[in-house]
Parts: structure tokens; C-alpha cells; sequence
């Protein structure tokens, strides 16, 4: 196993690389650039900013230094639109806020859409199966977008019980909201993925034999079922968990946490071209991380999968 | 500095702040209302500033923060008229293109130090220094003082540049043309000081709260990126004593709906109206919903060069469109904040200028219906031959309803097929830069206030006439306003000839459009740049 967890991260070095490489040329060539503003600059203060930054070296070179600075001073450059900031700063602010907002709603969608599932399967039609389907459904389509204006209308404006946005240090107040906005529509998925695994699962020859033995339920369901079970939905998680660790663009939004995901599509409509690049970095090293880490949680739960 | 040392200065601060804030639980020196206890003001930042720093700012939001933390050689009043700053006056000679400021003995630094007349130069040497590469360089150059554009160029030392520190309290200026509005623009961040031993010690950190040591009403204390920022009352500053407001709080909230209701949730001070809602909450809080003429001006602009349609080479095609357009509806029932309608390029707002009588202005809409189709018959084009062009503006959906508008009222009073399309604004901004277009949204806010400001942009060598309109009559007029004592009649023929020839379609002229705690004080509304100062504000008591 742990020469294939070697192999996997050395794979990850050459895609991450094919990963910077695209995303710089995409980049650039799409229209506009990071000084392209209203009121259009002279061209000799154009010229010397273009300068300072490097951005009038032909694209192969720039590319080359930008590298460069990467593996040899871990610098992932300035921010060309927030100039007392660099790239480094700006993650170091947003991806702690990003991981501490996503982990928890990772967190709460996965422990209250599990368990939903679960209920829902083991008192199949039944109200509680009825219920927590319904519940799953109107989750679902509750993205984030929706949730976050309602929460604020509700929470701040109408109850006055929770702050409308801010971060303060990650306080639990100002935590509720975005979590909750984060974690809902996932919940929704996690808990339909259980709960038809589930049923799949618990109609199955090996659970009949259990059944027959005459183990109790409890055991039947813990011992046997579950592992099984949540194979699905260990796929479906890996991709989600790196999702919502990086934050989310609308949860920064409507919340106003300082996460990450707010940085980086900014980064993207104001051609910040080196936060973006360095924030798709950081994206793509954890979604490489998240996918290894997810394969080999297959070989626990499933004990036919070797490495 | 170590810990503790730190850690008895901030409390000494704070003891200072508590027994110094003279106004707390008072009233107002000169008007006699009575002030809050709690002097903080709250408002929303709609993005991040991008820097505090006065030669590199290029943001509104960044301007107005820059303006609170440092004072440059002149301010403005509620009204927009020039004030003292840090200089006590100026003198200029008879040929206007030499000034000289006398800065006032008591100014200082956050750190004690005083402001001294090489404070400015270094920081005005600094704003055209190639390199730090400052977006604002080019102020500098519109500013006229002598080799700024040789030097931004490279092609001159920095120490050319047209300023001199006399002595200490002298500042000189030398122009390469004389410029009548020149201590007007030394209200403009980019003019700001700037603290030399502070920046040669941290570099590009020294605009963090840590580092940062400034000559305003207030000091940078607490920035968190994407969040909020404080800025509190600086006790070295000269006037310190008759400001009011102890602390000054921003909160960026990107969404200006949840902006509205954190507003209504008592989070905010004061907040901006989304379009549509003035009717209705100026009805339901008619003491916080306000609304002011602004120094902006919203219009649509024809491409009149060879990559434009054939029929926008045709004024009368381009006055019958523009007469077409209902304002009235765009303005009361699209906007909806107050803001005026427009028929001059120019807003009315602008300081010295006279809006001129354009003909469009007085006829009734029927009246320019009937006219439009008149023109636009005569021209050729009717229910068999119907016109047709593409119109594009930037992604946002109150550009969306003002594009609908018009392509609406073109189609059904004229019959005109109109094609819409948004684009994201860089891309935008590329397309329309490049004449890749044929109709586009347009907005401009004056840099100061004087109609050039906007009239300029029509000039055939302007590099913000995106629509390459050239007329030699207009380059000629405003080429005479330069340097004329009163280039007011001037102003009003170019806007007539703009309104024969129609190069672009002035829909309506901004408002400021917010909902403002009814606590706040002061509030310069009168001031159309909105160059607002927080010393000048106060906090009611409730």
C-alpha cells in the first residue's frame, strides 16, 4: 500500500504540472488582462507596470519563472489587483476560514445524511422513511444560493438571534450560518445515496444468510450492511470533501467569511492571473490528495479491493 | 517593538481615547445636537479596497479609506469647495503654471514626526516613479507638473520632477502649462504624503496595520482581507481635537441584497439601495432612504468609425434613436433612485457648468417619437427596410433592464430590430476598446469636478472615445477650455453640437441612492464627487 500511495503522488507531480501549464495558457488567452481597466492606461504607465511584473517577457518565460519561484522559493507571486498583498498571503488569510467553514459542513452533511439514510432504509415505507426522503429531496434543491439569503433573512433580520456575515476568528455564531448553507444540499445527496445503497445492500443473499442465523438486527446492520453500504457513498464523498474544504464562492459571498472561494473566482473576473493559478494549484494538489486518500478508504470498507 | 512595550502603549491609547473623547455624551460644538456615546460609523464595502497605500490606490473604496488615514496639501468641504489640509493656502504667479504651498506648522505624522514639504516631495516623486509603477502615475501627468511624462517614460531622473521643498513648510510646483483648476486636483489621493523612512524600512508591508504610519484624522488598526477593516482616531493629528467620530468600521458584503438586510438588522450605518427599491423603502423608512445627484453619467455609444455600422455614419439615424428613448420611464420606473434624466453628456451637477438648452429636452416624448420616425423614414429605413444593429453592455442585471428598455421602445415606436449581448467586463471593456461593436453601455464619473472631466471623452484623440468620434470644432473648443479663465460658454457649445450630431445617447446621470442611519451626522450629500472625510461625520444620539 504504500508503494502505491508512492507511485500515486509521484503520478500527481506531472498532472499538477499539465494542470498549471493549461490553466496558464487558458489564462492568457482569454480576452482582457489584469490592467485592462475603464479608463484605459497611457501606454508608457502600462508599459512599466507590465514591466515590473514580468508581464512583457514573451509567455514561455513567464511560465519559466513562474515555476521557477514556485520550487525554488515556495513564492507564488503578487497579486496584481490587491498590491499590498501577495498570492501567498492571500491564501494563507482564506484557506484556513475556507477549511474550517468546509470541514464542518463535510462534517455535519456526512453524520446527518448518513444516519438519515440509514433510518430511511431500515424503516423502509414507513413515516420515517417518508419523512427523511422528503427531507432529502427539499434538500437538495436548496443549494447554497438559495440558503444563503434565506438564513440571513431569517436568522438576522426576522430573529435577530445570529450576525448577517463576518468571520471573527471562526466564533461559532458567525459558523452556523455558513455551515448550514454549505452542508445542506449535500446532506440531501448523501442521505438518497445511503439510503438506496442501503436498500441494495439489505436485500442481498449474504444479509438474508445473517438474517437467518438468527443474529439480531443491530448486529446484522452494523457488522454487515454498513460497510457495503457506504462504498457509494465514500465515492460520492471524496469529490465533495475536496469541494467544500475549498471553500465556496457563495458562501464568501452572502457571509462574508474572507474564504478562499470568493479570492479565486475574483481572481478569475479581474485576471489576477497569479492568485488564480495559485489557487487552482492549491485545488488541484488537494484533489489529488482527497482522490488517493479515498481509494485507499475503498480497501477498508471493501476487503475484495488490494493495493 | 516587544510585547509588553507594545502592550502599554495600547493601553495608554486607549486610556487617551477614553478620557480624550471630549464630544462623547456631548453635543455638537457648533450645531448643539446631541452626539451618541458610541462615536463609531459602519459601512458596506461592496469588494475589497486593492491597497491603502495613496500613490497606488486605484478603487473608490481604497480612495475613501486613503483619505481618512492621510491629508494631502488641500481638502473639500460638504459642499466640494477647496479647503485647507495640510497646507494653510497656496499662491500661484500670474502665468498659473508655478504654486506654492505653505503647509502648516503643526501637522504630524501618527509617529510624532512632522509633516514637512519633503514628505510630498518624495511622495509625488514616488507616484511617477517608474518603478513602483503606480496606475495613477498618469494624474500626475493630467496634473501637468513639469517631466512627469518624461520620467514615467524613463527618459528623465525622478529628482526632474516639477516640485521642490523650499524649506520645510514651502512646497513649489512648477507646471509645463498652466492649469487654473491645479489645487483642485491636490484633493486626489494620488497627491497624498507619504512616510519615507516607514516605507524604506518595511517595503511593500508598510501598509499593514502593524506598520503603517499616517497623517490623517485616523490610523489603520485592523484589516482582515474580505472582511472588514477599522480605522481609528489618530491623536497626533493637528485637528484632532474637533473631530468627533472615534472609530470608522468597514464590512465588505459583496451582495448588495444581504448589504439591504444587514442594513435593516441594525449591522450597518450606511449601505447602498439595489436598483428598483428606492420607491418602496423611502416609503417604509423615509428618514433613511436618500438619495443625491452624483458626478456620473450612464450612455449608450454609437461606433461611428469603419468597423461600425453604415447607417451610424448618419447623425439623423443616431438622433432618431435617441429621441426614441423614453428617459422618464428609465429613470422613474427602471432606476428608480432619483437619479435624472439625461439629455447632456455633462451632468448638472457639475461645478461652473450650465446645462445648454438642447431641443430634445423640451419637446414632449410624443413629440421626439414623431421626430424619430420622421428622420429615420427619411433615412431610408421603415417597416420594409427596418434597422438593425447589435447593442452590448457587461454582465449585470441593472444594465440588463436598461438594455431591454431601450431595445424595446426602438422596436415598438420605430420598429428597429435589436439584437442584445452581455459580456463579462474584461471582455467588454477589450471588444468595445477595439470597436468590435456596434452600440455599447457607457458610464463615466468625473475625476474632478469640472465638465472636462466628461467632455473630454468625446475628443477624436481621447483614449476613452471608444465610439471614435471626431469632430475638429469639438477638439478646438475643448482645447480652448484648457486654459481658459471661463470655459463655461465653451462647454455649452460642444454639448449643443453633441446634441445635433448624437455620438452617444445620455440615458440619466447618477444618484447616490443609500439607506443612511438617520444617526449620522453630516452626511456631505451636496458634495457630487462624494469625496466625504469621516473627521467630518458625527453619530447622533439616538
Amino acid at each position: 500500500m504504500l508503494a502505491y500511495s508512492l507511485r500515486r503522488l509521484l503520478i500527481a507531480i506531472p498532472t499538477i504540472l499539465l494542470l498549471i501549464v493549461a490553466c496558464f495558457f487558458l489564462m492568457h488567452f482569454a480576452p482582457g488582462g489584469p490592467f485592462t481597466s475603464e479608463r484605459p492606461l497611457p501606454p508608457q504607465v502600462l508599459a512599466n507596470i507590465e514591466a515590473r511584473y514580468g508581464l512583457d517577457q514573451p509567455l514561455w518565460k513567464q511560465l519559466w519563472d513562474y515555476l521557477y519561484n514556485i520550487v525554488v522559493h515556495f513564492d507564488f507571486g503578487p497579486s496584481f489587483k490587491f498590491k499590498d498583498r501577495d498570492v501567498n498571503d492571500i491564501i494563507a488569510q482564506g484557506f484556513p476560514i475556507s477549511l474550517t467553514y468546509g470541514s464542518l459542513s463535510f462534517l455535519v452533511a456526512t453524520a446527518v445524511g448518513v444516519s438519515l439514510g440509514i433510518a430511511a432504509a431500515i424503516k423502509h415505507n414507513s413515516w420515517i422513511d417518508y419523512f427523511a426522503v422528503g427531507l432529502g429531496i427539499a434538500a437538495q434543491a436548496l443549494p447554497n444560493f438559495i440558503m444563503g439569503p434565506i438564513l440571513i433573512l431569517t436568522f438576522t433580520l426576522w430573529l435577530g438571534w445570529l450576525p448577517g456575515g463576518g468571520w471573527h476568528g471562526g466564533q461559532w455564531q458567525y459558523l452556523v450560518m455558513p455551515v448550514i448553507a454549505l452542508a445542506t444540499s449535500y446532506m440531501g445527496s448523501i442521505a438518497r445515496i445511503t439510503r438506496s445503497s442501503m436498500l441494495e445492500v439489505l436485500n442481498s443473499n449474504f444479509i438474508r444468510t445473517a438474517r437467518a442465523k438468527g443474529l439480531p438486527t443491530r448486529t446484522v446492520i452494523w457488522r454487515h450492511a454498513l460497510k457495503p453500504t457506504l462504498l457509494p457513498v465514500v465515492s460520492y464523498l471524496g469529490p465533495v470533501f475536496v469541494y467544500v474544504l475549498t471553500g465556496s464562492v457563495f458562501v464568501d459571498i452572502y457571509f462574508s467569511t474572507g474564504g478562499l472561494g470568493q479570492a479565486y473566482v475574483g481572481s478569475a473576473l479581474s485576471r489576477d492571473y497569479a492568485v488564480l493559478l495559485g489557487v487552482t494549484i492549491l485545488y488541484g494538489a488537494l484533489t489529488v490528495v482527497v482522490n488517493l486518500l479515498t481509494d485507499l478508504a475503498y480497501a477498508w470498507f471493501d476487503p475484495k479491493i488490494r493495493y | 517593538m516587544n510585547k509588553h512595550i507594545r502592550t502599554s502603549i495600547a493601553g495608554l491609547l486607549t486610556s487617551t481615547i477614553i478620557t480624550g473623547a471630549a464630544f462623547a455624551a456631548g453635543t455638537h460644538p457648533e450645531t448643539g445636537e446631541a452626539l451618541a456615546d458610541d462615536q463609531t460609523f459602519i459601512y458596506r464595502l461592496g469588494d475589497e479596497h486593492t491597497s491603502v497605500d495613496p500613490q497606488v490606490v486605484e478603487d473608490t473604496y481604497g480612495a475613501e479609506i486613503v483619505r481618512d488615514l492621510f491629508e494631502g496639501l488641500m481638502n473639500q468641504d460638504e459642499d466640494g469647495n477647496l479647503v485647507p489640509g495640510v497646507a494653510t493656502g497656496f499662491t500661484a504667479n500670474d502665468t498659473k503654471d508655478v504654486y506654492t504651498f505653505t503647509l502648516r506648522d503643526n501637522a504630524k505624522w501618527s509617529n510624532g514626526d512632522p509633516v514637512t514639504a519633503s514628505d510630498f516631495v518624495y511622495a509625488w516623486r514616488r507616484a511617477v516613479d517608474p518603478a513602483l509603477s503606480s496606475p495613477y502615475a498618469w494624474f500626475m501627468e493630467l496634473m501637468s507638473i513639469e517631466n512627469a511624462a518624461e520620467i514615467i517614460a524613463g527618459n528623465a531622473p525622478i529628482d526632474d520632477l516639477g516640485v521642490k521643498a523650499i524649506d520645510d513648510k514651502t512646497l513649489e510646483v512648477r507646471l509645463s502649462a498652466p492649469l487654473p483648476y491645479f489645487p483642485q486636483m491636490t484633493t486626489h489621493s494620488t497627491t497624498f504624503p507619504a512616510p519615507q523612512k516607514v516605507i524604506e524600512e518595511f517595503g511593500d508591508a508598510w501598509t499593514k496595520p502593524e506598520n503603517i504610519v499616517s497623517n490623517g484624522a485616523y490610523i489603520w488598526t485592523e484589516h482582515l482581507p474580505q472582511e472588514r477593516s477599522v480605522r481609528e482616531r489618530n491623536e497626533m493629528y493637528w485637528d484632532n481635537d474637533n473631530t468627533i467620530l472615534d472609530k470608522v468600521v468597514t464590512l465588505v458584503i459583496n451582495d448588495e441584497n444581504v448589504a439591504l438586510t444587514r442594513y435593516l438588522a441594525g449591522e450597518l450605518d450606511r449601505t447602498e439601495i439595489p436598483a428598483g427599491q428606492f420607491p418602496r423603502l423611502s416609503q417604509e423608512h423615509p428618514e433613511e432612504a436618500i438619495s443625491f445627484p452624483r458626478l456620473c453619467n450612464y450612455y449608450y455609444t454609437f461606433n461611428v468609425s469603419d468597423t461600425g455600422p453604415e447607417a451610424f455614419k448618419d447623425p439623423n439615424i443616431r438622433q432618431a434613436l435617441s429621441l426614441a428613448v423614453d428617459r422618464d420611464i428609465i429613470a422613474e420606473k427602471v432606476m428608480a433612485g432619483g437619479q435624472p434624466p439625461a439629455y447632456t453628456f455633462a451632468p448638472e451637477a457639475t461645478a461652473g457648468f450650465t446645462v445648454p438648452e438642447v431641443e430634445m429636452a423640451s419637446m414632449n416624448q410624443a413629440e421626439r417619437d414623431e421626430l424619430a420616425k420622421e428622420l429615420l423614414a427619411a433615412a431610408g429605413y421603415g417597416p420594409d427596410n427596418p434597422l438593425s444593429f447589435d447593442m452590448v453592455y457587461n454582465t449585470n442585471e441593472d444594465h440588463k433592464k436598461v438594455a431591454v428598455a431601450l431595445s424595446q421602445m426602438w422596436k415598438q415606436k420605430l420598429g428597429v430590430q435589436v439584437e442584445l449581448a452581455n459580456m463579462e467586463w474584461k471582455v467588454f471593456l477589450e471588444e468595445r476598446g477595439n470597436q468590435n461593436f456596434d452600440l455599447a453601455r457607457g458610464a463615466w464619473c468625473g475625476d474632478y469636478n469640472e465638465a472636462s472631466t466628461f467632455l473630454d471623452l468625446l475628443q477624436s484623440q481621447s483614449g476613452y472615445n471608444d465610439g471614435k468620434y471626431a469632430n475638429a470644432r469639438v477638439d478646438e473648443l475643448l482645447a480652448e477650455a484648457k486654459t481658459s479663465d471661463d470655459p463655461a460658454p465653451l462647454y455649452t457649445e460642444v454639448e449643443r453640437i453633441i446634441a445635433q450630431e448624437t455620438p452617444v445617447i445620455p440615458i440619466y446621470h447618477y444618484a447616490g441612492v443609500y439607506m443612511m442611519d438617520s444617526d449620522v451626522g453630516n452626511w456631505p450629500v451636496d458634495n457630487v464627487e462624494q469625496n466625504w472625510y469621516s473627521k467630518n461625520l458625527y453619530k447622533l444620539a439616538e
